[in-house]
């Protein structure tokens, strides 16, 4: 564990306002068990989180849910954020933002907007979202985000059975104004792991992936931004998950669980504080979860002898946790772990044709 | 993009002064970068109004500086940012 003093302050807050949504995609990053409405924050407690989350020198406030627009006082918390100093991104399906909506946001001083983008066309975008009428929907609240003149991100999340669509969603991104996109290949945490199956890339598509994005990111160089998050499974070497443990992020769950990463739940040793029991400082600088990992010394030999020691940080717990059983594992993805082929062997299984058929859509239980 | 552009900061591009690390920051989508006195000093000045010249000719004066050579720092500095799409420019 590292003292107190070396930690630095966190940059970023993701804001999970809720986890209601009108969507119910498969890949949904919410955990599995979602929680209700009458355990959400309400606005008073989340406006001091963010109050709190300034002073300690988060920077910029990611507010996101489920579909945050579900939350009625949206507007409210947007104002009270930005009145904190935060700079205030809002995640959305756009589902549920009303131009009228739209237009308070504007004058509650939003500063960014990143809108998911399940498919190119309604059909298969609606199978995705598993809401019919969303794609439809998120098209016209594009519209009035251009027409407001937002900042506007793309959020295109990728999966075997979009990613031969990337090129059109990249065309999408330009023309809806976009100054982003993120080609973001789905990571199997919570629901997702559950749609592995349905979801895993084939390597031929990751191989197009890889070129048709190095290639639009020059054509467009100056117009469209590009951020690449490849599906991992076929790296020969981890992610930086968080850019480090407890290092630069915080999460913020609907009913104050304050946590390492979205995921963090699923790591059973794990306990978690909530914003109601201590302080965000105090549970960011003294909370046993963020320092769980925080540094190296928890890290196994492989790990601590390796020269990617400081560069990947041995990768994600959680998908170490997920796939060998074992949270201070090394990232089964790496190719230097012990676990390596349990990775291989979920790809070889899940690529074959109908490995399998439908999806589990996120819901509530 | 020459020394004759307009550049600017788009919206939901800002300065914003750090004090938790005493440090000049530029929030941006999904970006904070932190900045030294030069890339503060660079783009507190732009205006949407004078070009890359005629911000080098302003810095150059008040530090008693080469224009040329300050010219191209502006130039390699925004232009690396133009491509990260935090600075844009003003019609033409």
């Amino acid at each position: 564990m590292r003292d107190a003093v070396s930690v630095p302050p966190p940059i970023a807050m993701l804001a999970e306002l809720t986890h209601r949504c009108p969507l119910s995609c498969p890949y949904c990053s919410n955990p599995v068990e979602l929680i209700a409405r009458q355990k959400e924050l309400d606005t008073e407690t989340w406006i001091d989180v963010f109050q709190q989350a300034a002073q300690m020198g988060v920077l910029q406030v990611h507010i996101s849910g489920g579909e945050p627009a579900s939350r009625r006082d949206l507007v409210e918390l947007v104002k009270g954020a930005r009145a904190a100093g935060l700079y205030v991104n809002l995640i959305t399906s756009g589902v549920g933002l009303t131009d009228a909506r739209l237009l308070e946001l504007d004058e509650a001083g939003l500063d960014h907007i990143q809108l998911s983008l399940q498919g190119v066309a309604a059909q298969s975008a609606d199978l995705i979202g598993g809401y019919k009428g969303g794609f439809a929907r998120k098209m016209a609240v594009a519209d009035k985000i251009a027409e407001i003149g937002f900042p506007l991100t793309l959020n295109a999340v990728m999966h075997r059975q979009n990613l031969d669509d990337l090129p059109d969603m990249i065309e999408m991104a330009k023309r809806l104004g976009a100054r982003r996109i993120e080609v973001a290949c789905v990571q199997f945490q919570g629901w997702a792991l559950k749609n592995r199956g349905m979801l895993q890339p084939t390597r031929e598509q990751v191989d197009m992936a890889k070129r048709v994005v190095a290639q639009a990111r020059k054509d467009n160089l100056g117009t469209l931004a590009f951020d690449f998050v490849p599906p991992d499974y076929y790296a020969d070497f981890p992610k930086a998950c968080m850019g480090g443990w407890g290092s630069t992020g915080l999460n913020v769950t609907p009913d104050g669980r304050v946590l390492p990463c979205h995921a963090a739940e699923t790591i059973p040793s794990l306990r978690f504080q909530t914003v109601t029991e201590a302080s965000l400082s105090d549970i960011w600088y003294h909370g046993a979860a963020f320092n769980a990992f925080r540094g190296t010394n928890w890290m196994p030999d492989l790990c601590q002898s390796c020269d990617r020691r400081d560069i990947d940080f041995g990768g994600c717990r959680c998908q170490a946790m997920a796939v060998a059983g074992d949270a201070t594992a090394a990232d089964p993805v790496c190719r230097k772990s012990p676990h390596r082929h349990l990775v291989d062997a979920t790809l070889e299984a899940e690529t074959q044709p109908a490995a399998a058929e439908t999806f589990d859509y996120r819901k509530f239980t | 993009m020459s020394l004759d552009s307009i550049p600017l900061l788009p919206r939901g591009v800002r300065l914003h002064f750090d004090k938790v690390r005493g440090k000049n920051v530029l929030l941006a989508p999904e970006r904070s970068l932190f900045l030294d006195d030069v890339g503060f000093a660079i783009l507190s000045e732009l205006d949407g109004k004078r070009s890359i010249r005629q911000i080098a000719g302003h810095l150059a004066a008040l530090y008693n500086a080469p224009e040329e050579a300050i010219a191209n720092d502006i130039d390699e500095f925004v232009s690396d940012l133009a491509d990260k799409q935090v600075i844009g420019f003003c019609d033409a």
